[in-house]
């Protein structure tokens, strides 16, 4: 029988069941994305496969309400822990009036929702690291005790916005947590030609603690994230954690990855998909019974299937609304 | 009332804009204990401390970026940038990130900061302490683009930025700083952003300019009175949204339009105004439309001789008006 490691670190047999749910509905949603790209019914996707166990790791690590976050692009297992709901993913890929994060205005994975405390993000990649040092400055302006999460790739770890907004929340100590999600791949550019040293070796320039985790591994992933957090509430400053994994599908719909990477690599990669794995794991340690197994899977089909005939059947934007919001009407935030 | 010069209504809106709202902060290079290098923030630090008054480490992205942050998060933060010409580092912040907030997150969040930079040359500041800048930020709607003139001026319209629920690039003239005074009552006042301002009444002529070549006109409209020459002048203050009522009804008063600014012409701010003009008003205008603006090269050198040669002067500003009057 495999060591029960969820214990250690504080987790409730509940807790880690949760997490499979999350990891597990974010694939499912993830998915069903890409069947309905390729039977053409949403121009576009961009994928959170292989990365789920880290970004579910990490958002279990923080406090929903009281914790803001600025999430990248691919971390919709993270948006999901944090509250937003498979209806809203679906919705953000239909491009439908309703959809959360923009009405429709963004491409799907540009999160955003002040209620979720999630700052909305745009495409130019990196520009969130600066904005998350912003918020904790102003948290402690304010008196709060509030960390904040921000993510990226390891190839936008190369922008200037990663290395001004790193050195500003060192010089400060800000409660910022830095979460590199370093999945081998700047779409085609592998990691070799993205960096000379290491993600998280970087952080000994701004004067803070950077650590490596396996990213496939969500136990590892919650412990070293939920530590950083506690010494960031404890005014100890930023961490930067870089989680390895590995992107299984193309950068986007419409990327096509066969032209760069072995079909080899990718099959040796799925060897160790991080949901399986962690099912796995859970079936081993006796948290997950076959029957509780088949409960979850129904239950996250379900709401995979809600949600993609409710986004399917919403209205689309008024075009009238087109002129809207450019600044705001007086006296309305 | 009292009279101040415009740099001091700048560092007067600031410090009152702070007592008044605990929201309100400073950040940017040397803006603490320095008191900034042109001064601006002189005494801040003293009054309201090194949390409020924040000395940035030196990179411009961040102090907009992280600007950004605070202010969506409901601060109120005003970023200095030391000179214009140093913001471009920090373009994508203003353009990709504060400017498209709102309209991105269908009006879930706002970007309430305030991003001030001198600008402008005539002080041997070389290629890169003397640009005007102002005509890369003109075609970003989500952004408003200010500039002001005078000090009362100054203070009304950076009060007026600071409380604006939308991201405010506010160019101050640093030839203005300590050459202009005027009146500025120590009361609490605004001036309304996207308002233009008749700064003169006249019959004859118009000219529509703003910042430092402002003045020139205004003072090119005092000589021409004495030759019978009236000039009307409208001062633009804010450069985007253009005040396009102002400018139609300015231009149809006297059917001549002369437009002046340092920034160079061609894609300057001029091109539009004189488009509007066009548009609105093309049968109201006696004389074909004027623009008096920096040549098109790339900035203003250091050399005394070409500093001169770049920059306007009141002279250029005078004969282009006499010329105008006499078509």
């Amino acid at each position: 029988m495999m060591v029960n490691r969820h214990k250690e670190v504080g987790l409730t047999d509940e807790q880690v069941l949760d997490m499979y749910y999350y990891m597990l509905l974010a694939r499912k949603i993830d998915e069903r994305q890409w069947l309905l790209n390729r039977a053409g019914k949403v121009p576009f996707v961009v994928s959170c496969q292989g990365q789920e166990a880290a970004q579910v790791g990490a958002a279990f690590a923080f406090e929903k309400g009281n914790d803001y976050s600025c999430p990248y692009y691919r971390d919709l297992g993270f948006v999901l822990v944090m509250g937003q709901t498979p209806r809203d993913c679906m919705l953000s890929v239909f491009a439908k009036a309703e959809e959360p994060n923009s009405g429709g205005r963004q491409m799907p994975g540009h999160f955003g929702s002040r209620k979720l405390n999630m700052l909305s993000g745009s495409s130019p990649v990196t520009t969130q690291v600066p904005h998350a040092v912003g918020i904790a400055l102003a948290g402690r302006m304010q008196g709060k005790n509030h960390v904040v999460y921000t993510s990226f790739g390891e190839g936008s770890s190369n922008q200037g916005d990663f290395h001004e907004g790193a050195n500003f929340a060192g010089v400060h100590k800000l409660p910022v947590i830095f979460f590199c999600e370093n999945n081998q791949y700047a779409i085609s550019v592998p990691l070799k030609k993205q960096l000379g040293g290491k993600v998280a070796d970087r952080a000994i320039g701004y004067g803070f603690k950077g650590i490596t985790v396996d990213g496939n591994d969500p136990i590892e992933t919650y412990r070293v994230v939920k530590e950083a957090v506690d010494r960031a509430r404890a005014g100890e400053g930023p961490t930067l954690i870089e989680a390895i994994m590995y992107r299984l599908v193309p950068h986007s719909s419409d990327d096509d990855d066969r032209t760069y990477r072995s079909r080899e690599e990718v099959e040796e990669a799925k060897r160790r998909d991080p949901v399986p794995a962690f099912a796995a794991y859970l079936r081993e340690v006796g948290v997950m019974d076959e029957a509780k197994e088949a409960e979850i899977n129904q239950r996250v089909q379900q709401e995979v299937d809600d949600a993609t005939e409710y986004a399917e059947n919403a209205p689309y934007p008024d075009p009238a609304s087109l002129y809207q919001h450019v600044y705001g009407e007086s006296k309305e935030v | 009332m009292a009279v101040i010069s415009y740099i001091d209504a700048i560092t007067m809106a600031m410090r009152e804009e702070m007592r008044r709202d605990p929201n309100v902060f400073v950040l940017g290079e040397d803006v603490g204990v320095r008191g900034g290098v042109f001064r601006t923030t002189a005494g801040l630090i003293e009054e309201f401390g090194e949390q409020r008054v924040v000395d940035t480490p030196l990179a411009e992205s961040a102090i907009v970026g992280v600007g950004i942050g605070a202010a969506a998060y409901g601060m109120r933060p005003i970023a200095e940038i030391q000179f214009a010409d140093f913001i471009m580092p920090a373009v994508n912040q203003i353009v990709s990130e504060a400017a498209k907030m709102r309209y991105r997150s269908n009006n879930d969040w706002n970007c309430p900061i305030t991003i001030r930079a001198p600008f402008g040359g005539g002080v041997h500041g070389g290629l890169y302490h003397s640009q005007s800048v102002e005509a890369m930020f003109t075609n970003v709607p989500g952004l408003k683009v200010v500039v002001p003139a005078t000090p009362y001026d100054a203070k009304g319209l950076l009060k007026a930025a600071v409380r604006d629920d939308d991201p405010v690039l506010f160019f101050e003239h640093k030839r203005c700083y300590r050459l202009i005074k005027g009146e500025v009552p120590e009361t609490d006042y605004t001036v309304p952003i996207g308002k233009a301002e008749v700064k003169r009444e006249g019959t004859d002529i118009t000219v529509i300019s703003y910042g430092l070549t402002l003045h020139f006109a205004l003072q090119a409209a005092e000589k021409l009175a004495q030759e019978g020459i009236s000039a009307h002048i409208l001062d633009l203050r804010t450069l985007y949204p253009l005040d396009k009522e102002a400018i139609v009804e300015a231009a149809a008063k006297t059917g001549k339009v002369l437009i002046v600014h340092e920034d160079n012409k061609e894609g300057g701010v001029g091109g539009e105004v004189a488009a509007i003009i066009a548009e609105h008003c093309l049968f109201d205008l006696d004389a074909p439309i004027r623009r008096l603006c920096g040549p098109d090269v790339p900035a203003m050198p250091y050399s005394p001789t070409l500093e001169k040669q770049f920059i306007l002067n009141p002279d250029q500003v005078l004969q282009a008006m006499r010329e105008l009057a006499h078509f």
